[in-house]
């Protein structure tokens, strides 16, 4: 440790051997300097992590004294030795009960907030009385500090916490009359609720709710967060409230705070939809965007959270900023995070009036140095393309431009996006193809070379020299990463099949290769599988290897629908932040999704139903067959393995988002024969779940039904339901079960508007009473004559059945394929 | 909200002083963040400000001099709150030992203990106002008799004001700065531009005076029916407050009303987005020589009004790494090269409005160069414009109420300064060595 060069008490520089001992001498000198000055030295060594803690006796004979700072010290000492010396603490609790007596309030809260702090069982009972006295002092200070005390109290004993009242006072204080105790009586109160089963820990009522409203004003800005985060877990009683509290929240975005503004906005978007004025809620979302733009002109790791919650604000209302696009261009001194989140950004917000601006921002930022932006500079541009059809041709014009760079990395990512590209849109820009193929020979990385072969083999019918391409990279079969290996298989394959004879040694070789020399399985079987294919029957292998890819659409919205509520729901949190939902944070959410009088009713009318949390399991099954929630975002931005991919081998394929289709393996012909990811990101975690098609699907029931409705999650009512064609007839075939301990009557099922039009051609039509244990077979036929409305994804329906006990709402997704 | 410790480290980790506020992860957990920095940068990426270790630890930091303010939680924490709190942190660190660096810490850590044990309790910030701090947390040693007490702001409504101050002469300063933020690209069209403004104020009033601030702000003159007589209303995008302004009431009628602290602080922010002409700007022409050398020909302009001037201007022309040999030529002030920046610096004291002037740069290159035709950062402009605000905003009343009924005397003064202020660099002008043959 290298002592401070100056300035009078060296307290950092003593290394003298037996240290301690010397210490402990001077700790019991007579005089009050020299101990003042060697509890000093006993901090200091803590702090640099030399073990003090055999002093402890010594150290505690110090506590008693008029000197504060001297009693801080061995204050803090006691923090951190207490708990290696939980027998010793007794030493000290005599001192502790006599300051929480002192006629200065600053001791008398010093005493509490430290007791608290020790973290030791055996204080617990020596701090019950002082701590009720204080929760009842005359000084506001002190009454503060004892409200926190309290939630310190539960973390350690719950019980006890709750055997002596103390959260009856602590609701009592959301009552005091200083703005600082009730801010903190919302914290503790918020902490011991998320702690604890019971829900009746914190309730706000409408006399309550007065009072944060009116503190809110008076409060300190820390103190603010925390009532603004009591009111985003408020459940209005109706529009009406809603609409007060929203009015009385606005003011708090004119805050200089961050994070109160933040906050606000979390109160905000939440409010937004329980509110049924039009004026007032066109009035907040006006007012959100000037304080979302003023973000980013905070420090920058404010402006990190600020922009990954503005990505997250943009996916529930996109028209929020849509003017603002400029601000989010980037500076030259950005930190590299602030630009990567910067980008997300401009990509969401690029829309075909303000696309040519874009290009122009992100051509010049694929000169700048950074690798890793310059990249994602060149895959926005791509993926403006997908996003932005009128775009496209200007977008593949200066991706070309940047092949023309040759600066390797540029052109490697530049062919990774194309590839999206020609997904997209198939058949359109093969004339690009002579250019790409210039390259070939600088492309070393996997993922590039991975592209440019899926190109070859997917156009090879009008590629001449296809054949002398593959060959080219065929020399080093061995050598190349899997993913090469696998693209190299289907290309050559592909390349038999749409010009039959010309590829047969490059086939044959590259088969044999595979089977016989590759020890990675997944290549091997893919190299059999297609071998038999082409042996025992080249119509069907044709049929499997060149069927029709579903279209990849844009990927601007990253999280699934029910995440994305949650997520709103934790707006400035650190789920906001990751995009993870807050159980897998391994904490509570800051605010739970929770289902008020309010929002049932507005789900009713509403066309935008909400999704209750506890139904996210069912919404994940719901999801099979779609293949796309990613709902748990597991591993976000990266490529995700295992979410996307088509529907069973029997099923047509659903569409998939770029963000899945960068990922090689899914847009194989392989897939499409062994049955995809199943289960889409909800299986991400399985290593079997990418496969069901193989196992489960027996040839009698050609297409599974899949869960709707779970019955835990709507009173027991479980349905089960894919969408088929019967005679010619769209419908809907529906397994309807009563797993419940009551009959079910008055079933009713609605479609809310979605990309097809499908709505129902005549009434549910279930046995009443539908009795407990009782199955039905049901058939709902559908009609195409709705209002169309095109969903994200397209295959996306939402429905809500309806029956005696209540109304539930499941995603549902067609089948790509059924309607044409 | 809610962090379970908090630790200032220096540059490679090391732990130079920590508070433990909820004994809920071992402290011993620190040693995960200094390799959760490294991966990153090993894979090329610059860390973000919120980590997280593999067992659900969260880390959250602000990097500051060459200390980690770090906070580590487990929770589901406000992950704003908490880097907020890291800045003020540092604001209140620097308040009382000026520089915040590790030599500070060292000397200081009594009282950082003080204050890391009052700012936050349990994980919850507290008390954050460093003028407050600083009545019952101060570095002298305290004398027996004289037991520090708590001031009253700590838990009052106005937190931010201490009771009983008494000035001679009540006096109100007011600075109103505006900094520009202008990108350009290199065809010279301007992509972004914004204003933003501050209102500083520096208080020397007695006793708890009630202040009003009137500005000519258009909101505010279109909805009492007000035409903007002679001046010209400013319609700010968006207005930020210091805490100690009423919001509620700014919210019903516009009013800026509040009690302030003593001494300097920052009122209000605000922001436009109108666009106005840039007031610096920079031409460039860049003639590059296949290889040998590299000329630079900027002329500049002061596109403001003739009476004004601005000041200390500075231009920040970047040149390539490898260039060699500078010779410089122009009309108005100097031009010196910054080898540690890549840069040529055209300074220029006064620059008075609607004058253009020109400089010539000249730099060798060497035969050989690494092809890194790239890296081309943007032009540079700093300078200041006193009694000027580019957006016209005016003060047009400051109204002093106290009990006492003293009279108090307030100064404003106006200054525009350039923000975030790029101009991108057009591509060279490539001109062979052979010539027009």
């Amino acid at each position: 440790m290298a002592a401070a060069p100056r300035g009078p008490p060296k307290f950092f520089s003593t290394t003298k051997k037996g240290e301690n001992f010397e210490l402990k001498a001077d700790l019991n000198s007579e005089y009050r300097d020299k101990r003042k000055e060697t509890v000093k030295k006993v901090i200091a060594n803590m702090t640099i992590g030399k073990d003090v803690s055999s002093l402890f006796a010594d150290v505690v004979k110090n506590m008693q004294t008029e000197d504060l700072e001297l009693k801080k010290l061995v204050y803090l000492y006691l923090i951190n030795y207490a708990r290696t010396q939980p027998e010793l603490v007794i030493l000290a609790v005599n001192t502790f009960v006599k300051d929480t007596d002192d006629a200065n309030p600053l001791i008398r809260a010093l005493a509490i907030r430290t007791m608290g702090m020790l973290r030791v069982e055996k204080i617990i009972d020596y701090l019950m009385e002082p701590l009720k006295k204080a929760l009842k002092d005359d000084d506001p200070y002190v009454r503060k500090t004892a409200t926190l005390c309290v939630a310190k109290l539960y973390d350690l004993n719950p019980e006890i916490a709750l055997d002596n009242g103390l959260i009856t006072i602590v609701q009592d204080m959301l009552s005091d009359r200083n703005p600082m105790v009730i801010a903190n009586a919302v914290a503790a109160l918020a902490e011991i609720s998320e702690a604890s089963v019971r829900r009746d820990v914190f309730v706000v009522n409408t006399s309550i709710l007065t009072k944060l409203l009116a503190a809110l004003n008076e409060c300190t800005e820390w103190g603010q967060i925390c009532i603004l985060n009591s009111l985003a877990n408020y459940r209005p009683n109706d529009t009406r409230e809603a609409a007060d509290i929203a009015e009385r929240v606005l003011p708090r975005l004119q805050h200089a705070n961050a994070s109160v503004v933040l906050t606000a906005v979390r109160v905000l978007m939440i409010y937004i939809d329980l509110i049924d004025n039009d004026e007032l809620s066109k009035q907040i979302l006006r007012k959100l965007s000037p304080p979302l733009v003023s973000l980013l002109s905070t420090e920058a790791e404010i402006q990190y959270v600020a922009l990954r919650n503005i990505n997250l604000i943009l996916q529930k209302r996109s028209d929020v900023l849509s003017q603002e696009i400029r601000v989010f261009f980037i500076k030259y001194n950005d930190p590299p995070y602030v630009k990567l989140e910067k980008l997300e950004v401009i990509i969401k917000l690029c829309s075909d009036k303000n696309v040519d601006q874009v290009l122009s921002e992100l051509r010049e930022y694929c000169n700048e140095v950074d690798v890793d932006f310059v990249r994602k500079s060149v895959r926005a541009i791509g993926r403006c393309a997908v996003k932005i059809d009128s775009a496209a041709d200007r977008c593949v014009n200066g991706l070309l431009d940047l092949i023309k760079t040759r600066v390797n990395h540029v052109v490697q990512e530049a062919i990774i996006v194309i590839k999206d590209i020609f997904r997209k849109y198939p058949n359109r820009y093969e004339g690009i193809i002579p250019a790409l193929c210039e390259n070939l020979e600088t492309l070393d990385e996997p993922d590039a070379k991975a592209s440019l072969i899926w190109i070859i083999g997917d156009y090879a019918d009008r590629i001449d020299n296809a054949t002398e391409l593959l060959e080219y990279f065929l020399e080093n079969f061995k050598d190349e990463s899997s993913t090469v290996q696998l693209q190299l298989i289907s290309a050559a394959v592909k390349l038999l099949l749409k010009k039959p004879g010309s590829a047969q040694d490059i086939v044959q070789k590259v088969l044999t290769t595979a089977t016989q020399g590759c020890d990675n399985p997944d290549i091997r079987d893919r190299a059999y599988i297609y071998w038999r294919l082409l042996s025992s029957n080249p119509q069907a292998a044709k049929a499997v290897i060149l069927a029709e890819k579903p279209p990849i659409e844009s990927d601007a919205n990253t999280v699934s629908e029910t995440l994305l509520d949650e997520l709103i729901h934790n707006i400035g949190s650190l789920a906001s932040v990751y995009h993870k939902t807050p159980s897998l944070l391994g904490g509570a959410a800051i605010t739970e999704i929770s289902r008020g009088p309010v929002r049932d009713t507005l789900e009713m009318e509403g066309d935008e139903p909400e999704v209750d949390a506890r139904t996210v399991a069912q919404q994940v099954n719901a999801a099979v067959g779609g293949g796309i929630e990613n709902l748990l975002d597991l591993d976000f931005g990266g490529g995700s393995n295992g979410g996307g991919g088509g529907g069973g081998y029997s099923a047509t394929p659903t569409p998939v988002t770029a963000r899945a289709a960068s990922n090689i393996d899914d847009l194989l012909g392989m897939d499409d024969f062994g049955g995809g990811g199943g289960g889409g990101g909800s299986n991400a975690g399985s290593p079997f779940g990418g496969m069901p098609g193989f196992g489960d699907s027996t040839p009698a029931t050609p297409v599974e039904r899949v869960e709707w409705l779970a019955p835990h999650a709507a009173n027991g009512l479980e349905i089960a339901g894919t969408y088929v064609k019967r005679g010619g007839q769209v419908g809907a075939d529906l397994k309807v079960a009563n797993r419940g301990s009551s009959p079910m009557t008055d079933f009713a099922i609605q479609y809310n508007v979605n990309t097809y039009g499908l709505a129902p051609a005549t009434a549910l039509q279930v046995p009443s009473p539908l009795q407990p244990g009782q199955t039905a077979d049901v058939f709902l036929p559908l009609h195409r004559h709705g209002q169309p409305q095109r969903m994200d994804p397209a295959s996306l329906v939402q429905i809500a059945i309806k029956n005696n006990a209540g109304i539930y709402y499941a995603n549902t997704h067609v089948p790509a394929g059924l309607l044409d | 909200m809610v962090a379970s410790a908090l630790f200032i480290l220096d540059i490679k980790g090391k732990v130079l002083i920590s508070r433990n506020y909820r004994g809920d992860i071992p402290m011993s957990a620190v040693e995960k963040f200094m390799p959760l920095i490294l991966e990153a940068e090993e894979e090329e990426q610059t860390p973000t400000p919120i980590m997280s270790s593999e067992d659900g630890i969260h880390f959250l930091y602000v990097k500051h001099n060459n200390l980690y303010l770090l906070v580590m939680t487990r929770k589901n924490s406000n992950a704003a709150t908490i880097l907020l709190f890291l800045h003020k942190l540092i604001e209140v660190f620097k308040e009382y030992f000026k520089e915040l660096e590790e030599e500070s810490i060292r000397d200081n850590f009594v009282i950082i203990y003080e204050l890391l044990d009052e700012m936050m309790d349990f994980g919850y910030p507290q008390t954050t106002e460093s003028k407050i701090l600083q009545e019952y947390i101060t570095q002298e040693s305290y004398k027996l008799e004289t037991q520090p007490r708590l001031p009253m702001a700590v838990t009052n409504a106005v937190s931010w004001r201490a009771e009983g101050i008494k000035y001679r002469k009540n006096e109100v300063f007011l600075d109103v700065v505006e900094s520009v933020n202008l990108l350009v690209n290199a065809n010279g069209n301007v992509l972004r531009s914004e204003i933003l403004g501050a209102v500083k104020m520096k208080c020397y009033l007695s006793g708890m005076p009630d202040v009003r601030l009137g500005l000519n702000d258009k909101v505010l003159f279109e909805s009492t029916g007000r035409t903007s007589g002679k001046g010209k209303a400013v319609e700010m995008e968006d207005m930020k407050f210091h805490q100690c302004v009423r919001l509620a009431r700014f919210e019903t009628d516009r009013t800026i009303s509040f009690i302030p602290p003593d001494g300097e602080f920052e009122l209000m922010s605000y922001r436009l987005n109108t666009q106005v002409k840039p007031l610096i700007w920079c031409e460039a022409v860049i003639e590059s020589h296949s290889n040998s050398r590299v000329e630079y020909m900027i002329k500049a302009k002061a596109q403001f009004k003739r009476r004004s001037t601005a000041n200390n201007v500075e231009i920040i022309i970047p040149v390539p790494e490898d260039a060699d040999t500078p010779k410089f030529k122009c009309t108005v002030g100097s031009v010196t090269y910054a080898p540690e920046k890549n840069a040529a610096v055209w300074k220029i004291k006064q620059f008075p409005g609607g004058k253009d002037y020109m400089m010539r740069a000249h730099f060798g290159l060497p035969s050989v160069r690494s092809d890194d035709p790239n890296k081309r950062p943007p032009i540079s402009v700093k300078y200041e414009i006193p009694y000027f605000t580019v957006s016209g905003i005016q003060v047009r009343y400051l109204k002093v109420v106290d009990k006492s009924g003293y009279q108090a005397f307030p100064w404003v003064r106006y200054i525009t300064q350039n923000g975030d202020y790029f101009l991108r660099l057009p591509d060279p002008v490539k001109t062979s060595k052979l010539g027009t043959i």
